[in-house]
């Protein structure tokens, strides 16, 4: 038991000290503010920062309506049928899927076919729905976790069916929603491939002026500095590193005590 | 005898009409070809063994049994001669009129008073003066009022089992139906609860119509005005309750109204 905690517990201190005694000397203002200088070798990573943050928010417009949709179709309303098989069967491969595949296929997709070009717009959508099998699978479990009972209480009121879901079983799957969306946003921001080809720029010291536009994201960035730029401060490796892991730990904190908010308000 | 020309002589219109009404989960039949009239404001109990179709035939008089996939009706049912399964019809303006206490008591998250305004809230109801009177009167009704009047806004998951069965009760009453469906509405409680609930039964058939699954035939005999024995889905006897349980006609219902099975 110990063992095993340990086992999970000292990887990801290793990871967190590493990155952060490597890289805390470049992390100060003008690092997370700035924009970069010198072919990437100065200056700030401030439009890289904006970039992910603004992928998070985007994916999370374009993944959330769908994904909970679709779970409260799942959940509430789709019988068991060949239909309903299949769309399972369909989530487990998408998330089999490897993520540059997803890349190539937002590059076929958004980019190329429905003409959007590389951009926000692109990449977000590229990032959704490689999100939606977590968001769809997690919340879907959170929603049948209700007790069937409450639904038949508010149909035994005179509630319709979408009642009893607006009124009592989402207001108590929302924790378990929340999570799943969470979860599903942060591996978003976390990965290079899916934005390689859909949206991420190689040097842009500038802010997005659009959804249209193309910008700078933290994990691309990282693969730049790390693999392209001969001569590359470690330190500023190791910052940026820094910095994508705080953004994704901000998150998931932010989540937990959102749960934990709503859990306390719930009864049962 | 029956006078044609003297309509007071001919008995009031039933309140519930079930009319040869089968009922099949898959291919297994839970009810045989039910024929049964419930009278207005009067307590009719619908009882036998475990698995005879007393569940399921209340369950059917305000369509409750619609959200179970899988099954089939034959056979019709009428509330004040309009037949519930008319193409059309309204059923959440029906399960309005049909109240229904179930077996355990069920509070649905949230507060006590919460709980009782969520159907009328649901029905539209805004006034903030009607959601209170409703909430007034149905505690009042459900015999549960002096216990809880000071803590309204605590959690209904607070209560006990007791309480929260009245605060089913109440929230039923809350929506004022016309007819009130008790699944075993004493199963979980104790004797104290079990008489506070009973007590309130007889009150209420002044201005509702009941039907009960009671949960022992002591029960069934104590509140019965009319009584129906159901066997494996078939209904096999109907009759006034002092008659029925005092003197059976039928020898199964005998067998079970005095012990020998069940």
């Amino acid at each position: 038991m110990a063992l095993a905690t340990l086992a999970v517990v000292v990887p990801i201190l290793l990871v967190l000290v590493t990155i952060f005694v490597r890289g805390y000397q470049a992390i100060n203002w003008e690092f997370l503010t700035a924009m970069p200088r010198d072919g990437m070798k100065a200056g700030g990573i401030f439009p890289a920062i904006v970039g992910t943050i603004i992928l998070i928010f985007a994916t999370g417009l374009a993944a959330i309506p769908v994904g909970v949709g679709g779970a409260i179709y799942l959940s509430e309303y789709a019988r068991d049928n060949w239909a309903t098989r299949t769309i399972r069967l369909a989530m487990i491969n998408l998330a089999g899927i490897p993520s540059v595949v997803y890349g190539l296929f937002g590059l076929g997709m958004f980019v190329l076919f429905l003409r959007f070009g590389t951009s926000i717009v692109s990449g977000a959508l590229t990032l959704a729905i490689m999100t939606l099998p977590i968001i769809i699978s997690t919340s879907e479990e959170a929603l049948r976790a209700v007790p069937v009972e409450f639904r038949t209480v508010s149909a035994s009121v005179g509630g319709t069916r979408w009642q009893g879901i607006r009124y009592v079983v989402l207001p108590q799957a929302l924790p378990g929603i929340i999570t799943g969306v969470i979860l599903g946003l942060l591996r978003a921001a976390g990965e290079t491939a899916p934005i390689l080809f859909t949206v991420a720029a190689f040097y842009l010291p500038r802010l997005p002026r659009s959804p249209f536009d193309q910008t700078m994201a933290l994990p691309y960035h990282l693969y730049v500095i790390s693999t392209q730029v001969p001569g590359m401060p470690p330190q500023i490796q190791y910052g940026t590193a820094f910095v994508l892991l705080l953004i994704v730990l901000t998150f998931s904190l932010t989540a937990t005590l959102i749960r934990s908010f709503f859990r306390r308000r719930r009864q049962w | 005898m029956v006078i044609p020309d003297m309509p007071d002589h001919t008995p009031p219109p039933p309140k519930i009409r079930i009319e040869q009404v089968s009922y099949f989960y898959g291919a297994k039949q839970a009810l045989h070809d039910v024929t049964l009239d419930v009278p207005a404001h009067t307590v009719t109990v619908c009882f036998g063994p475990a698995g005879c179709g007393k569940t399921t035939l209340l369950r059917l008089i305000n369509r409750l049994n619609d959200l179970v996939d899988g099954t089939r009706r034959t056979g019709r049912i009428f509330l004040d001669d309009r037949d519930i399964y008319a193409p059309g019809a309204d059923v959440p303006r029906l399960r309005r009129r049909v109240g229904m206490v179930f077996a355990l008591p069920l509070p649905l998250p949230g507060t006590i008073r919460e709980n009782i305004i969520y159907g009328l809230k649901l029905a539209g109801e805004r006034s903030r003066t009607r959601l209170e009177e409703a909430v007034v009167r149905s505690l009042t009704q459900a015999a549960l009022w002096d216990e809880v009047k000071d803590r309204l806004d605590t959690p209904a998951m607070a209560m006990s089992g007791g309480q929260q069965q009245r605060l089913c009760i109440a929230r039923s009453l809350a929506l004022e139906p016309e007819v009130l469906l008790l699944d075993a509405p004493t199963s979980g409680l104790d004797p104290i609860s079990t008489d506070k609930v009973e007590e309130s039964l007889l009150t209420l058939k002044q201005s509702y119509t009941i039907v009960v699954v009671p949960h022992s035939i002591q029960q069934a005999a104590r509140i019965a005005d009319h009584a129906a024995f159901l066997l494996d889905g078939a209904l096999i006897e109907y009759r006034p309750g002092s008659e029925l349980f005092t003197n059976p006609h039928d020898t199964r219902t005998q067998d079970y109204v005095t012990g020998r099975f069940g």
